[in-house]
């Protein structure tokens, strides 16, 4: 029974790996960006939903309405700001500015908040849990971010297959040159998706900052399962990333009952098998059409 | 979405880059955050009692940043205030008034980048002495530069048997000339916990939550052995990997052998991860007592009410009955100050920050004067009584190291109104009965 508790919470812990992974996954897919920053600014939404519930006393899960719409809104900034410029510049130019980003960051957050460690108070929903036999019990909160995970990963699927700016996100993708004589304004399109991309940043952070406790360098670890869970799954296909992320949070359970020392290794070898023998991701074909 | 090959080299190349970066601890690589601070008193003010001026040196290494800045949290007040003190009271030694230059290096939690900057204060600002305090991972590189450069050096805050075993010295065979230590060992944190756990009725089975870094191993080695003669045995399944996100594995194994006692030495968000997930999966010891994770108010403010009559290690707290041999201050008194400062609670790191300059200055009012030699001859028979508590190198466990007291406390919600929302209050002093309790051990409930 051991085994099978492993693999439900390593599926239920892959849905938090494709909420942190979602953003950075789209990011890619439109623009070739590898964001480095992405895990502090998830970092960065966990401060805002830490600021609305400690200070200003709100209740946890209505932070959303907040730190969504300010994180979509930086998202938009920063591509027009930042980014875009650097994207004529060469594969790097986009990697190093997100890379300087995160560092200044990761800095201004000790500044203000020090180095003490936060985590945002959900009451009891932090401890509840579903009971189904003696060896498996199913935390509520995990569930929850489980199912957020899957609803945000479908609906930004159905948002590019199905609508009209998904399409024109998709276009700029596949050939900016064309999409341009198209009439499409690459420039937007990029911001769009970097508010897109932050928005759910921010969700998945402030569903860290509820799930364990966070400073101004946990974005670190956060970017590294986030990056295993997109190149799992497929560079640039988001259901790719959902099961990138299950396999990955799969990987560490299982490996953690083989032995705790093992989760996080065998998860990396996971996610080194995949780039030696499979490069591509698990799902890259899929969504090629 | 088709992906051009080139860019997956790149992405590719850029993640294994970036485990690289994340394995070696921070993203960050610049130096900046290296303050000096200095506290050259006013020229005037040192002559007054006749003898020759002269300026000391003094190197400080801390985490100030990074996963450990916790511990180097409180050096900015410490530094300030010492750096105040001696500016009017120069240290008088060998009929010379001793100014002294503390030079504050920040070590980013990283010990490549301790080495490094002790290394800087030794050959770019040829400091006289090095104190450093913090955990292993700070003090024993910062130590073993020193031991290598010939500079003295005292340190705090690691147990005594990784700062000494872990850099390679043999209890009872070899000994180091250069390097000196004040903290307590496990041998102590065996003895306090396991007060605390006879308090309370269990099976006396006790579930070992071990992080797979050199506390976790120094102390999944040597519990079991120090706590079976009481009849416990510690259940351990394995040491944890650092940052882990899910711990159901240990969870069931705890639960499977039914253990009513928690001990470990996991890191602040990995005992949070750890301790909300065992109350979904049902794992409810009677007591628990964490090292390193519960150390600071923040860890356990974020763990909320789940935090309640969690315990710790208390090797220095608001209540000490130790004064400052240099500024007279009660610990009450310096842990107001720093609260007034600050508007932050007191840590316990504060103290030991402190105590540091005390055994600096006793040691070169020991030795006449910054000579180096003189310093660690001094070191050896040095004893000063300080905030932390009576410090003795000549009756350590091993030469090199002067153990200090230690109790243990339970976290508790303050009264509504408090200025701050949680107490460490102190439940054990078994092993060191000079410092008062403030209550008893009450099981979890």
């Amino acid at each position: 029974m051991g085994w099978l508790n492993a693999v439900v919470q390593g599926v239920l812990l892959g849905g938090l790996y494709a909420l942190l992974a979602a953003g950075l996954s789209l990011m890619f897919g439109v623009m070739r960006i590898v964001n480095l920053a992405h895990g502090v600014l998830a970092v960065v939404a966990a401060y805002m939903g830490y600021f609305l519930v400690d200070k200003l006393h709100w209740p946890a899960f209505l932070t959303f309405i907040v730190v969504i719409p300010v994180m979509a809104a930086i998202g938009y900034v920063l591509q027009l700001g930042l980014l875009n410029p650097a994207l004529g510049r060469g594969g790097l130019a986009p990697i190093l500015v997100t890379f300087g980003l995160a560092v200044v960051i990761t800095n201004l957050l000790q500044q203000f908040f020090s180095a003490d460690t936060h985590s945002i108070q959900t009451g009891t929903i932090a401890t509840d849990s579903i009971h189904i036999t003696d060896d498996i019990s199913i935390g509520v909160f995990s569930l929850l971010t489980f199912v957020v995970g899957v609803v945000v990963i479908a609906g930004l699927q159905t948002y590019l297959s199905r609508t009209r700016g998904g399409r024109a996100m998709r276009a700029t993708s596949d050939d900016k040159d064309a999409a341009q004589l198209m009439g499409i304004d690459n420039k937007r399109i990029y911001a769009r998706a970097t508010a897109i991309a932050l928005a759910i940043v921010g969700l998945a952070g402030v569903f860290l900052g509820m799930r364990t406790q966070f400073s101004p360098t946990a974005g670190d670890a956060t970017l590294i399962f986030a990056f295993e869970a997109v190149i799992i799954g497929g560079l640039g296909s988001l259901w790719g990333t959902l099961i990138g992320g299950m396999v990955l949070g799969v990987a560490q359970a299982v490996g953690a009952q083989i032995n705790p020392a093992y989760g996080i290794l065998i998860g990396n070898l996971v996610f080194l098998a995949i780039l030696a023998f499979r490069p591509t991701g698990l799902l890259q074909k899929a969504v090629n059409s | 979405m088709r992906i051009a090959k080139s860019i997956r080299v790149v992405a590719a190349v850029a993640a294994v880059g970036l485990i690289a970066t994340a394995c070696g601890n921070s993203l960050d690589s610049n130096s900046s955050g290296d303050a000096a601070a200095t506290a050259a008193a006013p020229s005037g003010s040192a002559a007054a009692s006749g003898g020759a001026t002269a300026t000391i040196k003094v190197g400080f290494v801390s985490a100030e940043t990074g996963p450990l800045a916790g511990f180097g949290e409180a050096d900015k007040f410490v530094v300030d205030t010492m750096g105040q003190y001696f500016a009017e009271h120069p240290i008088s030694a060998g009929g010379t008034n001793y100014n002294v230059e503390i030079i504050q290096k920040d070590a980013e939690s990283d010990s490549k980048r301790a080495a490094e900057v002790a290394g800087e204060l030794i050959n770019t600002d040829g400091v006289d002495v090095i104190l450093v305090h913090g955990t292993p991972e700070m003090v024993n590189p910062v130590s073993d530069q020193c031991e290598a450069n010939q500079v003295p050096c005292i340190s705090s805050d690691a147990p005594w048997q990784p700062y000494f075993i872990g850099r390679g010295g043999k209890p009872g065979e070899t000994s180091f000339t250069w390097t000196y230590h004040f903290f307590w060992g496990l041998e102590d944190i065996a003895a306090v916990y396991q007060d605390m756990w006879n308090q309370v009725s269990t099976n006396k089975k006790v579930a070992g939550f071990f992080p797979n870094d050199p506390d976790g191993q120094a102390w999944s080695a040597n519990l079991p052995d120090m706590v079976k003669a009481n009849g416990y045995t510690i259940n351990n399944p394995g040491l944890h990997t650092n940052l882990s996100q899910d711990y159901s594995s240990q969870i069931s194994a705890f639960k499977k052998d039914k253990d009513e006692v928690l001990t470990g030495v996991p890191l602040p968000p990995d005992f949070t991860t750890f301790w909300k997930q065992a109350k979904q999966q049902g794992f409810n010891p009677k007591i628990a007592t964490i090292g390193k994770a519960l150390l600071f108010p923040s860890s356990i403010e974020a763990l909320g009410d789940i935090g309640q009559n969690l315990g710790t290690e208390v090797w220095w707290s608001n209540t000490s009955p130790f004064k400052s041999s240099l500024t007279g201050q009660s610990a009450a008194d310096f842990t107001q100050a720093y609260t007034d400062a600050t508007s932050k609670q007191w840590t316990q790191p504060l103290g030991f920050s402190e105590a540091l300059f005390e055994v600096m200055a006793a040691d070169v009012i020991a030795a006449g004067g910054p000579d180096k030699q003189k310093m660690v001859d001094a070191m050896k028979t040095m004893k000063v009584s300080t905030i932390v508590g009576d410090l003795d190198w000549t009756t350590g466990p091993v030469p090199n190291v002067a153990k200090t007291p230690l109790t243990g406390g339970q976290w508790r919600k303050t009264a509504a109104g408090s200025q701050f929302p949680w107490e460490l209050v102190i439940v054990s002093n078994s092993i060191a009965p000079m410092v008062p309790t403030g209550g008893k051990v009450e099981p979890l409930s």
